[in-house]
């Protein structure tokens, strides 16, 4: 049986009392929420934190407040988002996104927050220390070599969150608190160029609250690829959000994950639809501009380049979804 | 049992209380076929069963054991001194304490308990701690140094064919050829000369492991007396048994294995292990029970599963879709060590000749040793790449003759009772009606070539063992013993080697002694696979226990009833062929008023003759083949298979989404039909992760790690995956069954990879040459000129020295000529 | 290199009182150690299996508060002040689940080291809806691995149980789960 490390466990009651331990213990702390990411990762020892903060008493980062826009406590467990029906109605393509997350076991206990900041994936990096020590370690945890590009001067390892493109798309912003104060940033400027910095949170932050502004007239949808129904992170995912100005593209957004350290903007893609009809052909075309930002190795679960046509067709499945 | 029944048996007159108990069940059964709740059932469902990690003992010990992180080195030394020292460390062992090899054939005793020379994978042990927790273990296991001296590696057996300076193994054929076997049945250039069209394909049949559910376990305790006593996750206790007192240096009669309940084996639970030597080592030296439980990643380390495989398969056509001959090539990859791979070679050898008529058949197959954990029997052992590559190369010639797939098969079946032409012995062939039930259940006649794009179905069919001819280690004794011992009140103690491993072999072995006697199920008590108290039964593989226990069993039960039935037969002064049993009453079948009590019939018995305990037991019959290497193939009784699968192939993307499958069965006779359905199903279940996702795979190039040792990444289906399926159960008793049965455990296994592949065929005109089949291979294909994708090239396998062995046909008796003094291949 | 703490004093273990199948247990364990092994090492309820100890499987279910989560991402420590039920909690005294029935009659357990987690996802399943479709059925026990019955049986097994719950012909609903 696969054994945890040695660590220090903790559980205050307040978002505060959390920040002033996290300050304290400096970035050899690490929040726990469901655990299903850390987990795992500590008993391959490729995350070691000394101490550990639990939000299970956290009461106050629980809750979804739902009225025009959508404000949703990173403690929220992903089966009670699941089961707010509120939340499907109002927000089919995050809801969709948050019901694709693994297994209905893994959602009974992970959280919103815990998929947001989920650590990135490799499969040069998910391995025990046995096996990593195989390979004498990788650039993203006691080692020097990206093995997934050993010429790269970056960690390749690939954000595989389902909920963070949904929310880039549909312009959430980050709650984050810590003993110096409170800031709001875009969903987009959380993550960072590489799968080591993957995140701009800073270690003695805790993420509070996701809001997502009103959707109005705007329709979004989300898209992912694995191999099975279940467990699966996504190998490719799409989210795309459109709002039309009666049959032209007023506004939109495309953005993927899971094909690269960080959530994919495809700024070209949006520009193919911007003021057009969203016709087979223009779908086609913006299809193909997406693809181009799509850099996935192999590091996950199917080939490289299946993932990189594949990302193309899904693109292409999402918008034709939304022009309907 | 047939509908006539005999007098005879094998010549030999019945007895008047075996031809009482023959009439009883011409009559009808009371149990066979029928699906009475198997009798471990409910005891799983509520988590009573107890599985080897489920155990444990004051004082017990945990293992860990040390791993060699580099795929081939020297070791040159191992410190051992830091792990010692850690507090709550009692023992460290290496390979010095345990010097002599053990491996599952006799031909190849290659594995060491611990690494002491080399070291010849990523995973393969080189030192084991014994600590008062797993934790502290698992630190100490950490603190061990280990110098290597590393050595060049190879991954690949086309690579491992060339002669190379540091092969894995002093023994072989030569260099890393672990062995090389060409076999030629009747002169097969003249077969394919006289076709109307020959195929040449090369295929790749990718390896697989079994992930049964619970990782290996193993619980060891030296006894008062000195004795060594092993509790562990085997399939093969027997094996075990014989291995441990080898390595130990131990009589068997101071080694007691018993195999737990195995939460799923499917081979890879099959051979000793590396874990059950040093726990049992540990044990003895420590004087305290040592337990191991492995992690997921080191039970793909143990692994043993599917042998990645390069074929060749060159068939010959009459217009008609007969084969006029057939030669095929298998190149496998057999990983670090032995294992079964001798008899996995000529596995993927065998078993073509059974299901449709090949008048002439050659088979040359290689298996190299490469530096991966090593390979062995996986369900279908052997066989799965094989009849991927011939079912689907009929669907190739299907329609480049213009046949119906399903017609090219039926037309050419291999006649029941035949002996076919590498002289395996068909009994009951019950392939006919598998496919009539698959092809009209499925609706295929209108959907084959008919459906819309996208969409398409596949027909394949299969046939495997029930259960091995020969032993593992040559001997000549049963292959199969079961003893009964009958109980005053009525109760019924079985005991026997057996080794229920999910299969449902405790239930089988129970339900075949209560038919016997007419008892219920809940009056017989078993006690299995514990080589201390129970006879020998080989152990829980090649599909053999219902076929060898059962017959066993109905022995044994036999033996008891005549004794029971002479006695009341006399006293009650009834003729004993009269005599039924059933219902726990024995009474004359002339007048069923006129009973006595079960109980009361064995009260009798034990007055008249003493303590009522006998055995039965099985070996199977004498096979006509004679040449060397027929050892494996023949087998009392062949079951078969057919399915149609029905799919949907993404265009765009190359996914395959398994619709529905419909699959049929010759069984003989269904001991327990839902659980040979529940076996249907879950053969089913795996032949389709095999199809469409399932695969070992390593970085050759990254230190031959091996890429995905856990359960999220080495895909199996679940729920979502897993299609409807229609069984069809086709009954026709085969003579040498128990009540007729055959196996069901491995066979509807085979038919469903290439059933997938030919069914992607239908849909999108590809071919993908190659398991599995996954969707960036269906884009590649269908992007392609050749609309394929699978291997081109198939390497030159330098064998010299086939042997030709004559056909029955051919006026041949199943001997091979004398050969030739054996030439040692010269290669660079 | 090595994560060993080299030369630490073993680790105390710490008290907590975990419910677990209705009962108050004082147990004492290493506070490294998960539900999964407190339960099994501690407490020698083994009906609970495991089978990967990352959460790829499902072999670990048990119920939380009524909810099917995984014993092995769960530490101990995170186990005071809730419900915990486990297989050996499923059967009334006297009565299987009808769950249980369903799966013995069926034979949805072959070689059974699934079973307990199924059962335990499965019975939650149930206590919120005694007529679940079987779309609802696949994608609940979606997060279970079964490597023997390709799951066919265990799916007529949960719906054979919800038509006798349905029906009232079950003995037991396993009301208090």
């Amino acid at each position: 049986m696969m054994r945890l490390p040695t660590f220090r466990y903790t559980a205050p009651k307040t978002a505060a009392e959390v920040a002033e331990i996290l300050a304290g213990e400096g970035p050899q702390a690490s929040i726990v929420a469901g655990g299903t990411d850390l987990y795992p990762n500590m008993k391959r020892r490729h995350q070691t934190p000394k101490t550990l903060v639990s939000l299970r008493h956290v009461e106050e980062l629980r809750g979804v407040q739902l009225n025009g826009a959508v404000s949703i406590g990173s403690n929220e467990t992903l089966s009670d988002l699941e089961d707010n029906a509120a939340l499907k109605a109002k927000l089919p393509a995050l809801w969709t996104a948050v019901q694709s997350i693994s297994t209905p076991q893994l959602r009974n206990m992970g959280t919103i927050g815990g998929n947001v900041c989920l650590d990135t994936r490799c499969n040069y990096y998910n391995q025990t220390w046995e096996w990593r020590r195989a390979i004498d370690f990788c650039m993203k945890c006691d080692g020097e070599t990206c093995w997934v590009a050993p010429s790269s001067d970056i960690c390749w390892a690939v954000n595989s969150s389902d909920t963070v493109p949904v929310m880039i798309a549909l312009g959430a912003t980050f709650t984050l608190i810590s003993t110096r104060g409170e800031r709001t940033i875009p969903a987009l400027e959380m993550f960072g160029e590489d799968g080591i910095d993957y995140l701009t949170k800073q270690p003695d932050e805790v993420l509070t609250r996701i809001d997502i502004p009103d959707q109005g007239s705007a329709k979004s949808v989300y898209r992912k690829v694995r191999r099975r129904g279940s467990f699966d992170f996504p190998v490719a995912a799409v989210a795309a959000r459109v709002e039309m100005d009666g049959d032209e593209v007023k506004a939109a957004s495309i953005i993927l994950n899971a094909v690269g350290p960080k959530p994919v903007v495809c700024e070209t893609a949006v520009d193919a639809i911007l003021g057009k009809k969203l016709t087979d052909e223009v779908i086609e075309e913006a299809a193909k501009l997406a693809g181009k930002g799509a850099k996935p190795l192999d590091n996950t679960d199917h080939i490289s380049m299946w993932r990189k046509k594949v990302v193309v067709v899904e693109t292409k499945r999402a918008l034709e979804a939304l022009a309907q | 049992m047939s509908d006539s029944s005999p007098t005879s048996e094998n010549g030999k007159d019945l007895t008047p209380e075996q031809q009482g108990l023959r009439d009883q069940l011409a009559e009808g059964y009371n149990l066979i076929g029928k699906s009475p709740l198997k009798v471990d059932g409910m005891a799983k469902a509520m988590g009573q069963t107890q599985f080897a990690d489920d155990l444990s003992m004051p004082r017990m010990l945990h293992c860990k054991l040390l791993r060699s992180h580099v795929a081939y080195a020297k070791i040159l030394s191992i410190d051992t001194s830091k792990a010692e020292a850690l507090p709550g460390v009692v023992k460290v062992i290496t390979g010095e304490c345990m010097p002599i090899p053990f491996g599952i054939l006799p031909v190849s005793q290659d594995e060491h308990s611990l690494c002491f020379d080399k070291v010849r994978f990523v995973g393969d042990p080189v030192a084991a701690v014994a600590a008062i927790d797993e934790a502290t273990a698992y630190e100490a296991m950490q603190l061990i140094d280990v110098e290597y001296e590393k050595l060049d590696p190879v991954f690949d057996p086309t690579k491992a064919l060339q002669n190379r300076e540091e092969p894995l193994h002093d023994y072989g054929d030569d260099g890393n050829v672990h062995k090389r076997v060409s076999m030629e049945f009747g002169d097969v250039e003249q077969g394919l000369a006289e076709a109307d069209l020959v195929l040449e394909d090369t295929m790749f049949f990718e390896g697989n492991t079994h992930l049964p559910m619970e990782q290996h376990a193993s619980l060891a305790f030296r006894e008062a007396d000195g004795r060594l006593t092993i509790m562990s996750s085997t399939q093969t206790p027997h094996y075990l048994h014989k291995a441990m007192s080898k390595v130990l240096e131990m009589p068997p009669s101071r080694v007691r294995v018993i195999a737990t309940p195995n939460g799923g084996g499917f081979g890879g639970k099959s051979d000793p292990f590396n874990h059950e030597m040093c726990v049992a080592k540990l044990a003895l030296l420590t004087g305290r029970p040592v337990k191991v439980a492995l992690t997921r990643e080191e039970v793909f380390y143990c692994h043993r599963g599917r042998h990645p495989t390069l074929m060749n398969i060159k068939t010959g056509f009459k217009k008609d879709g007969a084969m006029t001959g057939m030669h095929f090539q298998s190149l496998l990859d057999g990983g670090g060590y032995g294992s079964y791979g001798v008899a996995s070679t000529y596995y993927t050898g065998a078993l073509q000749t059974v299901t449709y008529k090949i008048p002439k058949y050659r088979f040359d197959g290689v298996r190299c040793f490469t530096n991966k954990p090593p390979c062995g029997p996986k369900r279908g052992h052997g066989t799965p790449q094989p009849r991927f590559a011939l079912e689907v190369q009929l669907d190739k010639a299907a329609v480049a003759l213009g046949i119906d797939p399903a017609d090219i098969r039926k037309n050419h079946l291999h006649p029941a009772g035949g002996i076919t032409a590498n002289w395996l012995k068909v009994g009951s062939m019950g392939l006919g009606a598998c496919i009539d039930a698959v092809v009209e259940a499925s609706g295929w006649k209108d959907k084959w070539g008919k459906l819309p794009p996208g969409k398409g179905v596949g027909l394949a069919c299969s046939s495997y063992i029930s259960g091995a001819g020969l032993p593992i280690y040559w001997n000549a004794m049963p292959h199969s013993g079961v003893t009964v011992q009958l109980d005053r009140g009525g109760g019924v103690a079985v005991f026997c080697g057996e080794t229920e491993i999910g299969q449902g072999s405790d239930t089988v072995l129970a339900m075949c002694v209560a038919e016997v006697l007419g008892v219920g199920l809940t009056d017989i008590r078993l006690t299995v696979a514990d080589t201390h108290t129970t006879p020998v039964d080989l152990g829980s593989y090649s599909s053999r226990v219902t076929m060898m226990m059962g017959n066993a069993a109905f022995q044994g039960a036999e033996r008891a009833r005549e004794i029971v039935a002479k006695a009341v037969s006399k006293k009650l002064e009834i003729p004993s062929v009269r005599l039924r049993f059933a219902d726990n009453k024995i009474f004359d079948v002339q007048d069923p008023e006129n009973w006595i009590p079960f109980a009361k019939g064995v009260q009798i018995a034990e007055a008249k003759f003493g303590t009522i305990a006998v055995a039965g037991s099985y070996t199977p019959p004498v096979t006509p083949g004679k040449y060397r290497g027929a050892g494996v193939g023949p087998s009392p009784a062949y079951s078969y298979s057919a399915a149609v699968i029905q799919v949907d192939v993404d265009q765009e993307t190359g996914d395959v989404d398994v619709e529905k499958i419909w699959v049929a069965h010759d069984i003989g006779q269904s001991i327990n039909e839902i659980l040979v359905i529940g076996q249907v199903e879950g053969g089913v279940y795996m032949g389709l992760g095999e199809a469409i996702m399932e695969e070992m795979t390593y970085r050759p190039n990254r230190f031959g790690v091996h890429k995905i040792p856990s359960m999220l990444e080495y895909k199996s289906p679940t729920t979502h995956e897993m299609p409807p399926i229609d069984t069809f159960i086709i009954r026709d008793p085969d003579p040498n069954g128990p009540f007729g049965a055959k196996e069901v455990g491995q066979g509807p296994l085979l038919p469903i990879m290439p059933g997938v592949a030919n069914a992607v065929f239908d849909a999108v005109g590809v071919r993908v040459d190659e398991i599995p089949v996954t969707p960036d291979k269906v884009l590649k294909a269908m992007n392609s000129k050749t609309k394929r994708y699978g291997p081109t090239k198939y390497p030159d396998l330098k064998i010299t020295d086939t042997v030709r062995i004559k056909t029955l046909e051919e006026g041949g008796d199943g001997t091979a000529p004398r050969p030739a003094k054996k030439q040692k291949e010269v290669t660079s | 290199m090595s994560h060993a703490t080299e030369g630490a004093p073993a680790l105390s273990k710490v008290h907590r009182v975990l419910s677990v199948n209705g009962e108050n247990h004082e147990v004492a364990f290493d506070p490294r150690k998960t539900l999964l092994e407190v339960l099994r090492e501690d407490m020698l309820l083994t009906g609970t299996k495991h089978g990967c100890e990352l959460g790829e499987c499902g072999a670990c279910t048990v119920l939380i508060d009524g909810e099917p989560k995984l014993s092995c991402l769960v530490l101990g420590l995170e186990s005071d002040g809730v419900d915990i039920r486990t297989i050996e909690g499923l059967a009334q005294p006297d009565v299987p689940h009808a769950l249980q029935t369903a799966y013995g009659e069926l034979g949805a357990s072959q070689c059974g080291y699934c079973s307990p987690g199924f059962l335990m996802n499965a019975s939650a399943l149930l206590a919120r809806d005694t007529n679940p479709s079987r779309e609802a059925i696949v994608e609940e026990l979606g997060g279970n691995i079964c490597r023997c019955t390709g799951y066919l049986k265990i799916l007529e097994a949960v719906e054979l149980a919800a038509q006798r719950l349905r029906d009232g012909t079950a003995a037991n609903g396993g009301s208090d789960v």
